[in-house]
């Protein structure tokens, strides 16, 4: 299986359920809607992939142990302040950006193709953490936030893909100790509580039943 | 024997599950219609990836080549191929009819927020392009919030995909 995809599909099947994590929490009755909205588009995009690295998306997204699953740490975080999830969005769509670029460039036709519609897609969701960067740049939670999860962006990319991001960001690359348990490959302790809450319905139900 | 004109007569029956007033013919999501020895092979691209109806579109497709006696086999396309633009000129009007502005036309590169905030969007009530917008973000991925300053009220903006 193509593990460069699997990460991306699992990076955002994950990110959808912590946006979705939001809905009726938002500081705003707006910013309901859109981390709703994003959330669902994210795992959208999930299903999307899943269903082209095997036939079964559900199972690729629920019935797999915590050790197989490809996210990288940063989509793992359950971020319970506004400055560090908007921090999250804005990191990650950037390099989000630079990794579906480079998909689109891909010589498999099917896989380019899906790269260029979530493109299309996610030109909104960049929209969004654009907008949220102008508005809290400036202020020291945010600056702090961004300072706190840069190591954990940088492990979203595989390492050619990392100068790019350091210069659209304009922050300088993280030193190896700082990237220790932040790269993919690592998982959190947050990870094993989003998965038990996220297979539990499936896990629960014997194999074949119908919803 | 079924044919592919009949296959396209029988779909623009089938209305879109979120709008009801669009079939999914108007919408544009059909790309093509294949009719051989019984079987009807139908590609039909997703809108937005996210978006909860797709299940529901392509059950209804294959129900629909059933009840006209063939053997469906709906693929669902996932590239680039759909774009708003391709939703037909009577499904703009009846878009618009409903309340829903239709979208502004692709263009070569991928729309920015100060496009989305220019107040250039029309009212899809009164007309007015004294519009803002409220929220990229709406009750579907396919559309976005405004307000209208005219009629002072809130419409729905398709997105331009």
């Amino acid at each position: 299986m193509n593990a460069l995809l699997l990460g991306l599909a699992d990076d955002e099947l994950v990110l959808g359920w912590r946006d979705s994590e939001w809905t009726g929490i938002a500081p705003m009755l707006e910013e309901d809607v859109a981390f709703s909205s994003i959330a669902q588009n994210e795992i959208g995009h999930a299903r999307a992939l899943y269903q082209l690295l095997g036939d079964n998306p559900d199972a690729l997204a629920f019935d797999r142990p915590l050790d197989e699953y490809r996210c990288a740490p940063l989509v793992e975080l359950r971020l319970l302040d506004w400055a560090r999830t908007i921090a999250r969005r804005w990191l990650y769509e950037v390099a989000d950006e630079i990794r579906i670029a480079a998909l689109m460039e891909d010589g498999d036709p099917a896989v380019a193709g899906l790269a260029a519609k979530i493109n299309r897609e996610e030109a909104y969701h960049r929209m969004h953490a654009e907008m949220w960067h102008e508005r809290l740049r400036e202020t020291p939670q945010f600056r702090a936030a961004v300072e706190e999860l840069w190591p954990y962006a940088v492990g979203l990319l595989p390492e050619g893909q990392r100068d790019e991001l350091a210069a659209r960001v304009s922050l300088p690359l993280p030193g190896d100790s700082l990237l220790l348990g932040k790269e993919r490959g690592a998982h959190t302790d947050e990870l094993a509580e989003l998965w038990d809450e996220m297979t539990m319905v499936r896990r629960s139900a014997p194999a074949g039943a119908q919803w | 024997m079924v044919t592919a004109a009949q296959v396209w007569e029988a779909f623009e029956q089938i209305p879109d599950p979120e709008i009801p007033v669009v079939s999914l013919v108007d919408l544009g999501v059909i790309r093509s219609v294949d009719v051989s020895d019984g079987h009807v092979r139908v590609e039909f691209t997703p809108t937005f990836l996210g978006c909860p109806a797709l299940e529901v579109m392509k059950q209804a497709l294959e129900a629909k080549v059933s009840e006209l006696g063939a053997e469906p086999d709906v693929q669902v396309v996932q590239d680039d191929s759909w774009s708003t633009d391709k939703i037909t000129p009577a499904g703009r009007e009846k878009l618009r009819a409903a309340g829903f502005a239709p979208p502004p036309p692709r263009e070569a590169s991928a729309p920015k927020l100060v496009q989305l905030q220019a107040s250039v969007h029309r009212c899809p009530y009164c007309g007015s392009t004294e519009t803002k917008l409220e929220n990229i973000f709406g009750p579907t991925p396919c559309r976005s919030l405004r307000w209208c300053e005219s009629c002072r009220q809130p419409f729905e903006q398709f997105k331009t995909i």
